[in-house]
Order: C-alpha cells, then sequence, then structure tokens
C-alpha cells in the first residue's frame, strides 16, 4: 500500500455570500490545508459553528469553496473537485469518495433494498451479488428485515441512519467522509458501525470525520484536526 | 436490457451534444442569449428558472424545433458524426429526430395522437421508423406498456379514456421504444397531482439509468430537478445565470437569483 495522500486540501477558504439579506457576508474558514493518507481517520475538533460541515460539502463538492483546491486521488492522478467538470466530480463520488451524512435524502417509493444497491449497480456489480450484499450489511446493522421491503421515509432517525451507512459501507470507497455517523443511534449500533470503520481503516481507506461522540471519536480517530484555527472572524 | 450503467456511460463518453452561444429572439425581445453548454451521453440536465426565463425556448431550440438566431446546436449523429443540425437538410434532420430523439411534452395532448389508440400512440414510432412487423411490433408495445406500469388490456383504448398520469405514461412509452440517446422532457410532471407526479418522476428516474439516456429535463420545480438532474443550469431574462452539479447549485447557490428560487421553495 503507498502511502501517497488520497486526499489534499490546499488554501481552503469559503464565504458564504446571501445575496437576498442585503448582500450579508458569512465567512467561515481560510487557508485551511489538510492531507489524509491511507488508513487514516481525521476527526475534525471546534465547536458547533465553526464550519466542520461546511469543510465537509465542500470536500465533497456540495459547498463551492471561495477559494483553494481538494484533491482527490482517483485513478491514480488527483482531481480538483473545486474545479473538476460535473461528469467529472460524480465519476470521483461513484468510484472513490463516499460520503455519510447526517440525513438521508429519501426517495419517494424506493425501497431501502434498491437504495442499498444502487451504489453496486451504478458500478456494474450484478444485481444478485448487489441484493446479497445489501441483504448482508442490512443484517449486520440490525435493520429489522420486515423494513427491507419499504421505502425509509417513516422510519426513526436511527433506521435511517443505517440505511445511509449502509449505503456507503456496502462498497469499499477509498475515501470516505463521515459526518455524525452515529449521532441518532443506540451504543450497540454505535459500535456495529465503529467496527465497519476500523475495517475500512485497516483495508486502507482514508476518512475525515465528524463525530460528537467522544468514546467513537477516541475509537476511530487517528489524528484531530481543528478547524477553529482557521476560523475567519467575522 | 444491457445498457451500460449510467454513470460508466457518462464518464467514458465523448459530448452528446454541444451547444455554442446559442441566441433566439423574437424581434427585440430576447428569448435566450448566448447558451452554451455540453451534454455527455447518459447525462440529466435540467433547465430551471421561472416562467420566461427562456427555459422553453431554449429546449424548442435545442430539440430542432426552432431555429435559433445565431449559434450552433450539434449532435453527435449516427449517421454523420457530431452535426450541427440546422446545417442538415429537413428530411435528414427530421430522420435523427424521429431515430435518435425523443420529445415528452407537458401536456400530454401536445405529444399523442388523441385520435387513436394508445397501443398505436406507442407503436407508432416503430412504424415510422420502418418496421412492418406487426406482431413484433404489438409484442414491443405490450412491453413498454408493462414498463411504464399500464394496464395491457387496455392498449385498445383512445387516450382521452385514459387519466392526465396514464396519458403522461403512454407519451413516455411511445418516447422512448424507438430507443432514442437523447430525451427531451419539457416540465414532463407539470399538469399532475403530487401523488401521481412522484410515481411518474420515479418511474422516469429508473428508465433513464437502466437505458442509460442522456436527458435535458425543463422544470420549475427544484424537486423535481434535485430527483432527476445530474447538474442544473438556471436561467434569467434569457441568460444562464449559473451552472454546476445540481446538489451544489440546490445547496449552495452562487448567484442572487439562484439564492431567491432556491430560498423560495416551500418546505413541507
Amino acid at each position: 500500500m503507498s502511502n501517497q495522500p488520497l486526499i489534499v486540501v490546499e488554501g481552503l477558504a469559503k464565504t458564504f455570500i446571501l445575496h437576498n439579506a442585503e448582500g450579508a457576508t458569512i465567512p467561515v474558514f481560510d487557508g485551511l490545508g489538510l492531507e489524509v493518507s491511507p488508513g487514516e481517520c481525521v476527526v475534525l475538533a471546534g465547536e458547533s459553528g465553526v464550519g466542520k460541515s461546511t469543510l465537509m460539502r465542500s470536500i465533497y463538492g456540495n459547498y463551492l469553496p471561495t477559494h483553494g483546491a481538494v484533491r482527490v486521488l482517483h485513478d491514480g492522478a488527483y482531481v480538483d473537485i473545486t474545479g473538476a467538470p460535473p461528469h467529472q466530480v460524480l465519476d470521483v463520488r461513484r468510484r472513490t469518495l463516499g460520503y455519510v451524512s447526517q440525513f438521508l435524502r429519501v426517495i419517494p417509493r424506493i425501497s431501502t433494498l434498491q437504495l442499498v444497491m444502487e451504489p453496486l449497480l451504478e458500478n456494474g456489480v450484478d444485481p444478485i451479488e448487489a441484493q446479497e450484499r445489501a441483504e448482508k450489511l442490512l443484517g449486520a446493522l440490525r435493520l429489522p428485515k420486515a423494513h427491507w421491503d419499504l421505502p425509509p421515509a417513516t422510519f426513526s432517525g436511527g433506521e435511517q441512519q443505517r440505511v445511509n451507512i449502509a449505503r456507503s459501507f456496502i462498497r469499499n470507497y477509498p475515501v470516505l467522509l463521515l459526518d455524525e455517523p452515529t449521532a441518532s443511534l443506540d451504543a450497540e449500533n454505535r459500535a456495529i458501525v465503529v467496527q465497519l470503520i476500523k475495517q475500512a481503516l485497516d483495508e486502507g481507506a482514508a476518512m475525515i470525520g465528524i463525530f460528537h461522540d467522544h468514546d467513537v471519536r477516541d475509537a476511530v480517530a487517528t489524528s484531530l484536526f481543528n478547524v477553529s484555527e482557521f476560523k475567519v472572524a467575522a | 436490457m444491457n445498457a451500460m450503467p449510467k454513470a460508466i456511460a457518462i464518464a467514458q463518453a465523448a459530448p452528446l451534444l454541444r451547444v455554442d452561444k446559442l441566441t433566439k429572439s423574437y424581434g427585440h425581445v430576447v428569448g435566450c442569449r448566448d447558451v452554451s453548454f455540453e451534454l455527455r451521453r447518459g447525462e440529466v440536465l435540467g433547465v430551471v428558472g421561472e416562467s420566461g426565463s427562456g427555459k422553453t425556448t431554449l429546449l424548442n431550440c435545442i430539440s430542432g424545433r426552432l431555429p435559433p438566431s445565431s449559434g450552433a446546436v450539434e449532435f453527435d449523429t449516427s449517421r454523420f458524426g457530431l452535426t450541427d443540425i440546422y446545417g442538415l437538410n429537413e428530411p435528414d434532420r427530421r430522420r435523427m429526430q424521429r431515430e435518435e430523439w425523443g420529445f415528452v411534452h407537458q401536456n400530454p395532448r401536445d405529444g399523442l395522437r388523441m385520435r387513436v389508440s394508445g397501443g398505436a400512440n406507442v407503436a407508432e414510432p416503430l412504424m415510422n421508423l420502418g418496421n412492418r412487423h406487426y406482431g413484433k411490433m404489438r409484442s414491443a408495445t405490450i412491453e413498454w406498456l408493462e414498463r411504464v406500469e399500464l394496464d395491457t388490456r387496455r392498449i385498445d383504448d383512445k387516450p382521452r379514456n385514459f387519466s392526465g398520469g396514464m396519458q403522461q405514461r403512454i407519451q413516455v412509452a411511445r418516447n422512448l421504444i424507438h430507443g432514442p440517446r437523447l430525451v427531451f422532457m419539457d416540465e414532463p410532471t407539470g399538469g399532475l397531482d403530487v401523488s401521481v407526479q412522484a410515481r411518474l418522476l420515479d418511474l422516469l428516474r429508473e428508465l433513464v439509468r437502466d437505458l442509460g439516456l442522456a436527458v435535458i429535463i425543463v422544470t420549475h420545480d427544484m424537486a423535481v430537478a434535485r430527483l432527476m438532474a445530474d447538474r442544473l443550469i438556471v436561467m434569467k431574462d434569457g441568460f444562464v445565470v449559473e451552472t454546476g452539479l445540481t446538489d451544489q447549485v440546490l445547496d449552495d447557490p452562487q448567484h442572487p437569483y439562484s439564492q431567491l428560487l432556491v430560498s423560495s421553495v416551500l418546505q413541507i
């Protein structure tokens, strides 16, 4: 396993400009740099509102940074998420960069099993194999079997979160962003997710995470990264 | 169906459609101005903006239905390669539209022939492409009625005897049966009840993924845009004011107008 970083953040700045609120300017961070190598899990630290989620979303390409670069190692070459064309960003997300958000964005009528299979189907995995793997993972995450054929819209917060986790751990993304993946889980389910994270790290994944739960953080973090050091005074 | 998974097709493909500095004015009124973008195989592009922003003018120009005042629309045709569609002669352009494109209108009455049966509406594109084997066309029609979740026993009913949502399914089947590579959709769920709309969107989403279709979908509904599109262009007063990945445009819009558009969506 090469120790080349899988993700390199350089000189990243993000300022929100709210044009419909009299052009209010909300600076979040500036000059932020970060590297994550295979097997590392960098946990973002800093109080609420410091910009941890903004940083995650800027790395995923969900937010558009004001300056700087987010380079992700994809097919042996770095792709700058902040400047790559949309189809390339989507390709990076499909094969390299996974993201567990706090909330599941549900699609009406699509069953839980289908949702979990989707990342495999998009990567050309045979539907029968995809279903077997999805069932195995949902079982490991102790999601009741009776739920598998239902759309997750009516599930509890913890159940939805496990569906979200299953979607991201169903295949081995080389880079994973985890935005409070255990926030609404009970202790037993948290332990299962910690095991999944540790296993992925052993297999060489690079991760950036936000965990408010100190036990989970201590169990998976290889280092802490204090976002408030790059905070821009408003 | 052994189409390549959609996302793989996008990553590998060269541009399927290239729009270059497209402008359309009606006298001194501007429909759309200086619009340029590329579309790849299997990619779904959403065009959003309020009424009068030029979305429909743009769609009509790109789909060969309205000659632009200036600029070019190039499509990777199977017969001539990447070609300016308005440089083709009329028969060649019409043939390309029939063979390689589909167009789903907001109002099914604009896209269906109301005097012939639902089944005939679905089968007609095959006949237009020279198919003459009645049995094969009928089985293809039945297969497509099933894919769009319509009761095949109603194959001989006229479109007016179907509900709005069902008419829209007939229109979708009619526009996909011949295996197009690019489908235009103008507010395809616009006139439907919310529950019917959700089912149709799921169906469209599935078909687009399974068939690896490239789609240009015009909508003023941000939820439809989020569900269907890989990327968006936001139009205002005939101009493209913002483009980008769908989730980036919706979660972190940059232009004042996009911010207004996104913040105006009602939450339920």
